[in-house]
């Protein structure tokens, strides 16, 4: 017996025992029996055949008018059996679509992957946490001589398009070592490729910043960045680490400023993306001031445990549910 | 047997000619109903193309039998513009027309066998072909 004359037994049964009893239980079958349909496929004017073929059985005197009714049910059906054939072919796509952006995700996390570099006088801590599959945040370290570099990045946009330039950032990064140790000279030239190979309505925010431990000074440069803080312990104040500058690609001649910061013993300087400082609760966005406060509450504690705290609390604020891809970065000089 | 036939499409009520010959071609043949309505809903399909883009041109019907395995096939041809980017059109989702589910992809579908010629300013055919079971 085929499988389709298995169907159609089944549903000459519970059509004859429906007509007789007319009971609930034999519907709640019927609607059992449209899943097993929808398992092996089959199309709606395929059902309204199987119909009519069980009907003809059971009722050979049907009348005419009646079986001729049940054609035009069946012709009128065809459309429906159209838009389901499309449906399962669209979902299809759609499931290898999606395995095809895990695949994609899962490599993004590989390219982009930085190791936290040891350093011994500063104590360092990361959270980089995407709001969807792709990550549209980036960061990197870089240890040159005895220099540490750091560069925060944000798209303006989400999504895999972010997660592609994203990477093209990272490749242009890796191929410019020499510039990499003065920040707005590094930011004018990551500025030249971006405004090259990214369409004009995709824009870049960049951080980026060196540490040399000789002088203990932190040169930085900003391309339109969410500003970050600076902790001066001496005082015990937060400030805004302010770094003007135009972002990414907007036009290929832009230069940037150079800024440098002294960092005594206790100093943090504390990197981060807007997905940090616009979470929305439902209150509104956050403030500056709460990311500081969130900060201070955790302060004593190793630069890793202050942003996973940070992050956990500003998690559970807007319910587990990341709007956008967040970042956080803190450097403390231990000596 | 290669009894052609073949119907003018020139407005809309060619299409229902169309539809008629394909229906009783079908019949003859011996395919079921479900089939039947198959192929008259791909010939409506493909009469409408040409109705709606090309203008006119023409439907032709004719029952195959390839080593005993017996068939119908619809051929569908016309001089208007052609097409330009084939691989769109047998895309779902693309439709000019609102359709659901419709235009060539659903044709394709509904049929089992499918194929379509087309050149620019020259114009097009399409062929396709449903088995007997």
């Amino acid at each position: 017996m085929t499988a389709k004359d298995a169907l159609t037994e089944r549903y000459q049964d519970l059509l004859s025992v429906y007509l007789k009893a007319k009971t609930e239980t034999t519907l709640y079958k019927g609607q059992q029996f449209s899943r097993k349909l929808l398992e092996q496929q089959i199309s709606p004017e395929d059902l309204v055949s199987l119909h009519i073929q069980v009907m003809d059985e059971l009722f050979p005197d049907m009348s005419e008018e009646m079986r001729d009714s049940f054609d035009f049910l069946l012709e009128a059906m065809i459309g429906y059996g159209f838009a389901y054939r499309e449906h399962q072919s669209l979902r299809d796509k759609q499931q290898q679509l999606e395995s095809e952006i895990e695949v994609a995700a899962s490599m993004q996390q590989t390219l982009l992957l930085s190791d936290v570099p040891e350093f011994e006088q500063l104590d360092i801590g990361v959270v980089s946490v995407p709001a969807k599959k792709m990550n549209g945040d980036y960061y990197n370290f870089v240890k040159s001589g005895n220099s540490l570099s750091v560069a925060v990045a944000d798209i303006i946009g989400k999504g895999i398009p972010a997660a592609l330039c994203m990477s093209m950032i990272k490749y242009a990064m890796d191929s410019l070592p020499e510039e990499q140790m003065k920040p707005h000279l590094l930011l004018e030239n990551l500025n030249r490729v971006v405004e090259q190979n990214v369409h004009s309505n995709m824009f870049i925010t960049m951080f980026h910043g060196v540490y040399e431990p000789e002088s203990h000074k932190f040169y930085y440069a900003g391309a339109g960045h969410e500003p970050g803080f600076f902790y001066h312990a001496k005082e015990d104040e937060f400030q805004d680490l302010i770094a003007k500058g135009l972002v990414l690609g907007v036009s290929r001649t832009t230069t940037y400023h150079p800024y440098e910061k002294m960092i005594e013993v206790g100093d943090m300087v504390i990197l981060l993306s807007d997905g940090v400082t616009e979470c929305r609760t439902s209150k509104g966005f956050i403030e500056r001031e709460e990311v500081v406060s969130l900060i201070r509450k955790y302060m004593d504690l190793p630069s890793q445990k202050i942003v996973e705290n940070v992050f956990q609390e500003l998690d559970r604020l807007q319910g587990f549910e990341l709007r956008d891809d967040f970042t956080l970065i803190i450097l403390k000089r231990l000596v | 047997m290669d009894i052609q036939s073949c119907v003018e499409v020139r407005n809309e009520w060619d299409i229902v000619s169309a539809r008629q010959l394909g229906r009783n071609m079908a019949k003859e043949l011996g395919f079921g109903n479900v089939d039947q309505a198959r192929i008259t809903t791909a010939i409506s399909e493909l009469a409408r193309n040409i109705y709606l883009y090309a203008g006119r041109g023409k439907i032709c019907i004719e029952p195959i039998d390839q080593l005993g395995r017996k068939g119908l096939r619809i051929v569908a041809l016309d001089n208007g513009p052609g097409i330009r980017e084939i691989r769109k059109v047998m895309e779902d989702g693309y439709t000019t027309s609102g359709g659901l589910g419709a235009g060539l992809p659903g044709v394709k579908r509904l049929m089992d066998e499918f194929s379509i010629e087309s050149t620019v300013d020259v114009g097009t055919e399409i062929s396709a072909t449903k088995w007997l079971r």
